[in-house]
């Protein structure tokens, strides 16, 4: 659907993009993950067409940017950050506008605003003035109006900040809807976001790629190793130790806490072997009180690769 | 082509739905009314002169305090990056401003027109002048609403924008009359870059192609300058 070759962007001398390449294919919800100045908009400016790519290449299904640039802006939806929209006019003229702008007839109009204004809840504040809407309001407000033309690929600049986190909530919810039928990229430099929405993320830092999967990829990627956090009664740390030796698959045994009979203790595995450790606690007349997996979040690989150096 | 209309219905109704237009439209006929009018009775003749003499300078300022929102205020609260990503030619959204200014600059003409009725009451007035002189005056508010389309598309401040364009209009309203002591040859040249000697053809009721011209070369030029300062933000 859209393929990205060596793009290259300076700003002046400044250079904020660094032949970065990748793929997506239809029906992929896309987070591209950075912190602040990485370059996520600068990427989603290039794709929009807004700005000028000094080099590389950009495909939007058969279509270059440079030469087709009309044909790809007609099936792509873009909602920059903070939805900047006309204050003065009313929500309902705005669709309209907006409809009118993208060649879609009169007789069809209504019928679209009336179904982009009921998915996205706002059929109530048709009639209200733009400058008067709340920020999760207007939020869906700028969703509907990249919604009308049905677009293809939908690019959104950080879609939630400055949202509460019942919008937040809601936004997310709405934007997995869309994906299900469309292509979906989106910025963000919120790592649960990015977890909760997106199938796979790429993480840019200083203009490039660093990281390309889906989550759980990264993860195992990029920790690799497992963590479980055992609690067990009627044990003691030497005789477990004891026990889990002969393992090789076991990095490291630490002990958090023992107290009484019960005994906390963390394994770090190389990879999953969780079946053979409840075999083995299985044979001895332990009581298991909690086994399980510690989550690892990608927030942990982000922090390691977009602070090295 | 047809995609110019919406935006120029999007900013005709951004205007009017502002109380800046009315403001700016009254300020113009009260200016240009008081100029007139304080001199009409003591002329004592029945012509619209002295509205049409003073037209050029006044239109100087007011003209660029309508133009200076068109893409100053785009870029600065950034629905500019909205506008620029709908499938649209650049030429378009040029155009489809450029219209709605027209429109504007057309409305803004259009209470002036009490003047010349009232006067027409009075006295004897001769209406080819007149309608010569209104369509010089369209030309000369349009011509000068391209000068400020451009500047608003050098920068985000409507201050700067409002300034740059006054500057250039007023440069040109004034050319003619800063060239006292200046030798013959240099004088004809400089008057044919003067808005205000072509316009003054109008006003006198001379209907010259080459003064059409003129406006429509200072449309084309500013428009395409707009053009090239827009292509070179990307």
């Amino acid at each position: 659907m859209i393929e990205v070759k060596d793009l290259t962007k300076y700003y002046n001398k400044f250079l904020a993009l660094d032949k970065i390449s990748f793929k997506v294919s239809r029906g992929e919800i896309v987070g591209l993950l950075g912190p602040n100045g990485a370059g996520k908009t600068t990427t989603l400016r290039l794709l929009t067409g807004y700005l000028k790519p000094t080099s590389g290449s950009i495909k939007v299904k058969k279509y270059n940017i440079i030469d087709d640039y009309l044909k790809i802006k007609a099936i792509m939806g873009y909602l920059p950050e903070s939805v900047p929209i006309y204050k003065n006019l009313m929500v309902y003229e705005y669709l309209s506008y907006v409809g009118a702008i993208r060649g879609i007839d009169k007789k069809n109009l209504l019928s679209k605003i009336k179904s982009v204004a009921n998915r996205c809840q706002i059929k109530d504040i048709l009639e209200k003035d733009i400058g008067d809407l709340s920020k999760g309001l207007l939020q869906r407000v700028g969703l509907a109006s990249v919604l009308l033309h049905d677009p293809e690929v939908l690019i959104l600049d950080e879609p939630t900040t400055g949202l509460d986190p019942n919008q937040i909530l809601e936004i997310r919810d709405l934007i997995k809807e869309i994906g299900k039928k469309k292509t979906v990229i989106l910025s963000s430099h919120i790592l649960s976001e990015v977890e909760a929405t997106c199938s796979r993320v790429i993480i840019i830092n200083k203009g490039k790629i660093v990281a390309d999967g889906t989550p759980s990829e990264l993860k195992e990627k990029y920790l690799g190793k497992t963590i479980i956090n055992l609690s067990l009664k009627k044990a003691n740390f030497d005789q477990v130790k004891n026990c889990f030796q002969g393992i090789e698959e076991i990095i490291a045994i630490n002990l958090i806490e023992e107290k009484d009979d019960t005994l906390d203790i963390e394994l770090t595995l190389k990879n999953d072997i969780r079946e053979k450790i409840y075999n083995i606690i299985k044979q001895r007349d332990w009581i298991i009180l909690e086994f399980s997996k510690k989550k690892t979040s990608l927030e942990k690989i982000f922090k390691e690769i977009t602070t090295e150096n | 082509m047809q995609r110019i209309f919406p935006i120029c219905l999007k900013d005709l109704k951004d205007y009017f739905y502002s109380p800046i237009a009315y403001i700016i439209i009254s300020i113009f006929i009260l200016i240009s009314g008081w100029f007139f009018f304080s001199t009409f009775f003591i002329l004592n003749q029945a012509s619209l002169r002295d509205f049409f003499e003073l037209l050029p300078i006044t239109m100087s300022f007011i003209v660029p305090a309508i133009t200076m929102r068109s893409f100053s205020e785009e870029f600065s609260i950034g629905s500019y990056e909205i506008l620029a990503t709908f499938p649209v030619k650049l030429n378009d959204i040029i155009f489809g401003k450029f219209l709605a200014l027209c429109c504007f600059i057309f409305f803004m003409l259009l209470p002036t027109l009490f003047f010349p009725i009232s006067i027409s009451f009075i006295g004897n007035l001769d209406w080819g002048p007149v309608i010569c002189g209104y369509i010089g005056a369209f030309l000369l508010g349009i011509s000068y609403a391209s000068i400020g389309l451009f500047a608003s598309s050098l920068t985000k401040n409507q201050i700067n924008a409002f300034i740059i364009g006054s500057l250039i209009c007023i440069l040109l309203s004034l050319m003619d009359k800063l060239l006292l002591f200046m030798p013959e040859s240099v004088v004809t040249f400089f008057n044919y870059l003067s808005s205000n000697f072509h316009f003054q053809n109008f006003s006198k009721g001379l209907f010259d192609i080459r003064d059409v011209i003129y406006f429509f070369s200072i449309i084309f030029i500013f428009l395409y300058a707009t053009n090239i300062s827009l292509s070179y933000r990307k």
